[in-house]
Formats: C-alpha cells, structure tokens, sequence
C-alpha cells in the first residue's frame, strides 16, 4: 500500500446514485479506518487541530482509532464536537484540517473527515452513550434556531448545567442540515436525527414552529419566560434573486424552495404530500454547494440538469469534491454563462433562458477575477426550469422585532468574534446571522464561542 | 401536537376548526396567518386566522376543502390533532399600529369574497372593540354558502350581501354593490380592505381605482415556510419582488401585479389534480389523469 495516498473510500456507482436519493459516500469499514489511522504521524504540534474550527483533538481521536478503541475516540472528539457524523461528512476539510495536514506536502493528508465520520457512525451504531452534563444549575437559556449553531451552542451549554430550550421556526430541528443539504449527502433519519437525539440526550429542550419575532420576541423571552441569556443562531435563510426580466414565470424558484421541498418535505418519497416539479431540463443559476445541491436533486428528479455560473470552472465556490461528484453523475457545467432574461409563454412558464457569454477581466481588489459580458455572445439555453441559487442572507424578521439590536447594512447581526455577545446586554449571536452564509462548521465554532461567552457573562452575574 | 377544540361544518364545504394553539393565541393579530400541517407526510398549508382567544389559548381556522390536504382536514374530529400548527405569520393588518384617533376618523369598508369572509371578520371585530365602526360587503354565489353572517353583523356597522343569484340580499358582484354604495347611496370610503379570490381582489381595485379610494388587498400565493426562507410566495408589488409571508400578505392593491400572481398560482395545478384524483381513486388509481403515465 502506498503510504502517501489516501485509503480510498467506497462510493455508490455514479449511473446508480443518479437515480436513488441514498447516500453517495459509504464511508470507511473498521480495517479501512485503522489503515488510514495509521498514516498519522501524530505530530507533537498538530497543525490540523488548528484549523478546525471547534478544534478538535484530531491526532489523539486518529491514534485511538488505530488502536481499535472507537469509544475513546467517539469520547475525544465528543468534548469538542456536538455533531461529528454531520461535520465528517460536509466540512469543506480540504481548507481545513486536511488543509494544514503534514502529510500533504508531500503526499496526501490525512482522511480526517472521513475517520471522523467513521467514529460517529460506529457509536451511532453501538449506542455510545456521551450524555454526561455537569449538575443543573437552574438558569435558563434560550437558543433561537436549531441549526449547526444553535444545536452546538446548547448542546455546550447542557453540558455545562444550564437549561436549555431552543426554539425553532420548522416543524423539524436540523436549520439547512434538514432542509438545504440533501440526503444524499447527509442522511437525514439516520445521521441527522440521531445528532438532535444526542443534543436532547444532554437535557436540551426543542420547541418547534416557534417563530422568534412573530410568535414570541426576545424581549418577552427575558421577561415571560424567565430567560437569563439568549443566542441567537437563526442563520441566512433569506434566498436572493437576479431581478432580471421573466424571473417571477412559473417554474422560477430558489434553491431554498427546490431543496425544501425535497428535503424537508420529503416531496420526492411516495406518500408525502408535498409537489415538486423539476422539469425536463433545469438550469441551476450559481456555483455554489447548494446549486450543487440543487443540480443533483434535480438530476435524481429524472431532469437534465445544468449548472449555470458566471465565472470559469476554476473559480467555482463550491468544494471540489462536490463538483467531481456532480460531473460523474452527469450535470452539465455551462461556466462563464451570465443569464439576462427568463422567456416565458403566454400561461406564464418558462420557455427558455436568454444567457450572455462571459470572459474574465483582471483581477480586481477583492483578488477575485471580475466576469465581462461577450458582446454579441447573446444565445438562448433551452430550459422549462430554472433554479436561482445566488446566496441568502439573513432573514430580518429578528432584529426588526428587537429592540436595540445592531446590524449591519448586510442584515447581519453584529456580534464579538470572541464571545459572540451583540449590543444588547445578554443577547449573543453566531453562525450564519452573523457572518451571512458561510459554513456548518464555521456556526457550529460561533455557538461553540458563545457557549463560552453566556457562561462567562451568567457566572459574573 | 395541537388539538381540535371545536369543529363546525359552516356551509357545504366550508369548515371552521378552534385549535388549541396558546402561544399562537397570545401573538395573533388582525391580518395574520398560521400554517398547519395536518400528519408526518403532509404539506404546510397557510389559512388566515379567523380568530383568536388569549385566554382559552386557541386560534380559529376558517378553510374550504379544495384540494388533497384540505379534503384530507376534513376527515379530522374534536379531540384529534394536528401535527404542526405555526403561526402568527406574516404583517399584521396596517390599521392595527394606527393612532386610534386618527384611525377613528376613517371611513373603512371591507369587501369579503367567499371563504374570505373568514379573515375580514377578526378585522372588523378588532376596530368593533376599539369603538370603530366598518362597513362590510360579503360576496358569494349563492345564499348557502354565506359564513359567519350573524358574526360579521354583530361587529360590522353595515352589513351587505351580494349574491350573484339574487337569491338574497343584493343581486349581483361584489364591485356592482360597492359602485352603488358610492354613486348612488353617496358613501364616503377612505379606505377599501378586499379579500378573497385573486380575481375578485383584482376586479374590486380596478374599480376602487376609478373611484380613487386607497385599496388594501390580502395576497393567497403558493407557499411553503411562510418565513421568508423561500421566496415561493412571492408577488410584485409597485414593480419590486415582495415575499407575501413576511412583507404581506397585505399590499396596497393598486400595486399588485395580479395577473402574474393569479399565473403563479397555478404552478402546482396538475399535481394538486393528480393528488385529488389519486386520493378518490385510491388503489384504482392508474394515472387516470393522463399526465403521469402511472402511479407516480
């Protein structure tokens, strides 16, 4: 076996998996985790555990793998993460851990997501109990939204004594790991269910289809219900749209609204209630994860589907392995493709999609190489479905109800980088509301930071 | 879980269900809506509050069976419950944050069409219980499928009927009655509040704009959060994109874009047909609709 490289791991067949909605990656079995366990060089100062951002302590939960001890290892990487099976899987660990890996130098880092993911699914699967909290403490904190942050900042806070009860808008806990990332990235039964389980284990209370700003606001939260701090951790969910011409026709949505409905909803399982209609051919505008996301989901759905994005393939945001997986299940990439108008016939359904060419300019001040329309380059895509997957940013409906709660011009709260507090006393915020839409692991290190920072502020007070 | 308190069959289609909803109960206000979701399968499925109770803790729901998942509602008894029930949604009606002084001097008129007489009426009954009297115009085709007419006439100065048979109160459209009301009987309206049907809202402020009177419509778009988080509900309002769940549903009707609205409605058209006739055709079903080739 060549040291230098990666143990492989299994995946389903590319033509197979563009028809099922299980999962693609199947991940390591027990000798291929050891395997890859053993090429750790268990560095005395470990770069990786520096660049993750609930730092984990990754060499010591590898060398229990080698070992053959998983429980340990689930143990290790319990006291820094509250979601393991979930960050194994989507952390874009290639910028991160694996990133900053020794062994990449030269060849290649260690498969640190992937043993991760191994420990969480092994004690998922023998019932490793890691529930321990310190002795309640009888103070109670809110946690607004469900999601990577606000799931990691209770789950901090559980641990430490407080009670905890967060809120959540959805009838299902999860923020995008139920509603945006699809399950055949990220199972949602098995993996993300059992990752709230665990969090409810710790003594955290989940109150669902609680809208913070509508059906109850921070401020009562402190004086109805007897709250001491709140964090909020409602993320970016606010899709955005082109405003080009024809973009409100029929058969027009957001990536939130297609991957809602397929995930959350569960509208491509027999049973389930909700529509979803992907067309023949979809044009999935963005190059992003979710257009990702959103391109595979409506591949699955039977469509062909494309990928339209204004810069060149090199420039694609979205992580690298992702986009392998796309092409190899068959979405097609139209790079440095700019749409300027949606056609649409007299009913009001797409017909097509007027597009420009691009090229790219110098780099501008951002570094980031600016796209230049063609002219002339004028052509029509033949699609009946469009997809919009530009971004989202946060949705205001929380700090337009607070009082005295500071944003920015981008919607974001503005909250400490080192305690997450915001500008009103014993409110704090991370994740996505504060920095507008970034990672699940970036949120889950804010709620992670917060946690730190409520406990500080309730034992000074 | 939320329980049904009270379920009373108002017309031949028309049901009205109390849920037991008490944090719904305390926030709701005129011009907001919940979304119910009735088992683990079912769709989110946004109603306009018909009324609320604080104290008893329950919010009242006023539906028509239409479609799959309504049809579905109507199965459910007093003592059953539903899986999800969130709300209030949306912008409370604009009136509710008004100086009551200046409020008090308006004349306002709602024009309710159908099974949205079910939101007017917590309008009316809220500027009833401040002292302030609305004019009330309830549309509907014929005499059986008027709702909540004692209701609406308890809290409402005037209360006209207009039915398109005749066969009681006024003969005729919902806009025909309210042309008389200003032209011939010379009522003052500073305001006009329509709800029901997009293409009633959109003929009654065509009209309004004749008349010039500022016009408050309520928007019914498709929706599936009813957050924000989507953009399915969106509608354009003044030539911008609203979110009707969060910006609305209420919008000044003159801006509405309501034939692009009433387009967008029907985007999931053929898959509520094919839910319907899956549903009554159950195991018989085969594709009956033409459209899907088979049972999918």
């Amino acid at each position: 076996m060549n040291k230098m490289k990666k143990v492989p791991v299994s995946e389903q067949d590319p033509k197979v998996r563009a028809t099922n909605f299980e999962e693609v990656c199947l991940g390591y079995n027990n000798e291929e985790a050891i395997a890859e366990a053993t090429r750790c060089l268990n560095c005395k100062n470990p770069r990786c555990v520096g660049d993750c951002p609930v730092s984990i302590s990754i060499p010591r939960f590898i060398q229990a793998v080698k070992n053959g001890n998983n429980e340990e290892a689930a143990r290790i990487i319990a006291e820094s993460s509250a979601l393991p099976a979930v960050c194994g899987r989507v952390c874009p660990q290639e910028s991160q851990c694996e990133g900053v890996c020794v062994l990449g130098i030269k060849g290649e880092a260690i498969s640190i997501g992937k043993l991760e993911r191994f420990v969480a699914d092994w004690s998922r699967e023998n019932n490793i109990d890691l529930s321990q909290t310190l002795p309640k403490n009888g103070k109670n904190v809110a946690v607004v939204g469900s999601g990577p942050a606000g799931l990691s900042c209770a789950g901090d806070l559980a641990k430490l004594g407080y009670e905890v009860t967060i809120f959540e808008a959805l009838h299902e806990a999860g923020g995008v790991l139920v509603y945006g990332i699809p399950e055949f990235r990220l199972p949602k039964e098995t993996v993300v269910k059992n990752e709230v389980e665990n969090v409810k284990k710790l003594g955290v209370k989940i109150e669902t289809n609680v809208i913070i700003g509508r059906t109850i606001t921070i401020d009562q939260l402190f004086e109805d219900e007897d709250f001491k701090a709140v964090f909020i951790g409602s993320g970016a969910g606010l899709p955005r749209f082109m405003g080009i011409p024809g973009e409100s026709s029929n058969g027009v949505s957001s990536a939130n609204e297609f991957l809602t409905r397929n995930n959350l909803m569960k509208a491509f399982k027999d049973g389930y209630k909700t529509p979803i209609r992907a067309g023949e051919k979809v044009a999935v505008v963005g190059g992003g994860n979710v257009a990702m996301d959103a391109a595979r989901t409506a591949l699955r759905l039977g469509a062909e589907a494309h990928i339209v994005y204004r810069r060149g393939e090199e420039e694609l945001p979205a992580r690298a392995e992702e986009v392998h997986h796309a092409k190899e299940e068959g979405v097609i990439f139209d790079v440095l493709t700019n749409p300027t108008e949606i056609l649409h016939d007299e009913k009001g359904w797409v017909t097509g999609m007027k597009c420009v060419k691009m090229e790219l300019g110098e780099p501008d001040q951002s570094g980031r190489r600016s796209p230049m329309v063609i002219e002339g380059s004028e052509f029509i895509l033949d699609v009946d479905t469009v997809i919009m997957s530009l971004g989202t940013s946060p949705n205001p409906l929380i700090s337009s109800t607070t009082k005295g709660l500071d944003t920015n011009k981008r919607q974001c709260i503005i909250a400490s980088d080192e305690t997450g507090l915001t500008s009103r006393e014993g409110v704090f915020a991370g994740g996505d509301a504060v920095t507008g839409a970034a990672t699940v692991i970036l949120a889950m290190g804010a709620g992670k930071k917060a946690a730190v920072g409520i406990h500080e502020y309730l034992s000074a007070k | 879980m939320y329980k049904i308190v009270k379920k009373e069959r108002l017309t031949d289609n028309i049901y009205l269900m109390e849920i037991e909803a008490p944090r719904v109960a305390r926030s709701a206000n005129p011009g907001q809506f919940i979304i119910v979701k009735l088992d683990e399968r079912g769709e989110r499925i946004p109603l306009t509050i018909c009324d609320y109770d604080p104290k008893k803790g329950t919010v009242t729901i006023v539906f028509q069976a239409m479609g799959a998942s309504t049809e579905e509602m109507i199965k459910y008894e007093e003592g059953d419950s539903f899986k999800d029930f969130v709300g209030p949604l949306g912008m409370p009606s604009e009136f509710v944050h008004e100086d009551l002084e200046e409020l008090s001097k308006k004349k306002i008129i709602f024009v309710a069409g159908g099974v949205g007489t079910a939101p007017v009426y917590p309008q009316v009954k809220w500027l009833n219980s401040k002292g302030i009297k609305a004019d009330v115009i309830v549309g509907a085709r014929n005499t059986d499928i008027v709702i909540l007419q004692d209701e609406m006439k308890a809290v409402a100065d005037n209360y006209y009927l207009a039915t398109d048979d005749g066969s009681s109160g006024y003969k005729g459209l919902v806009t025909d009655k309210l042309r008389d009301l200003v032209e011939k009987e010379g009522k003052k309206y500073d305001l006009v509040v329509a709800i029901g049907p997009m293409i009633m809202m959109k003929f009654v402020t065509l009209l309004t704009k004749e008349l010039n009177i500022p016009t408050v419509v309520s928007m019914n778009p498709i929706m599936v959060d009813g957050t924000g988080m989507c953009g399915a509900c969106r509608v354009s309002v003044g030539g911008k994109i609203k979110f009707a769940c969060v910006d609305g549903p209420e919008f000044d009707g003159h801006l509405v874009d309501f034939n692009q609205a009433m387009k967008r409605q029907s985007v999931y058209k053929t898959e509520e047909g094919r839910a319907i006739l899956k549903e009554k055709e159950g195991s018989t079903h085969h594709g009956g609709c033409g459209n899907c080739g088979g049972d999918k």
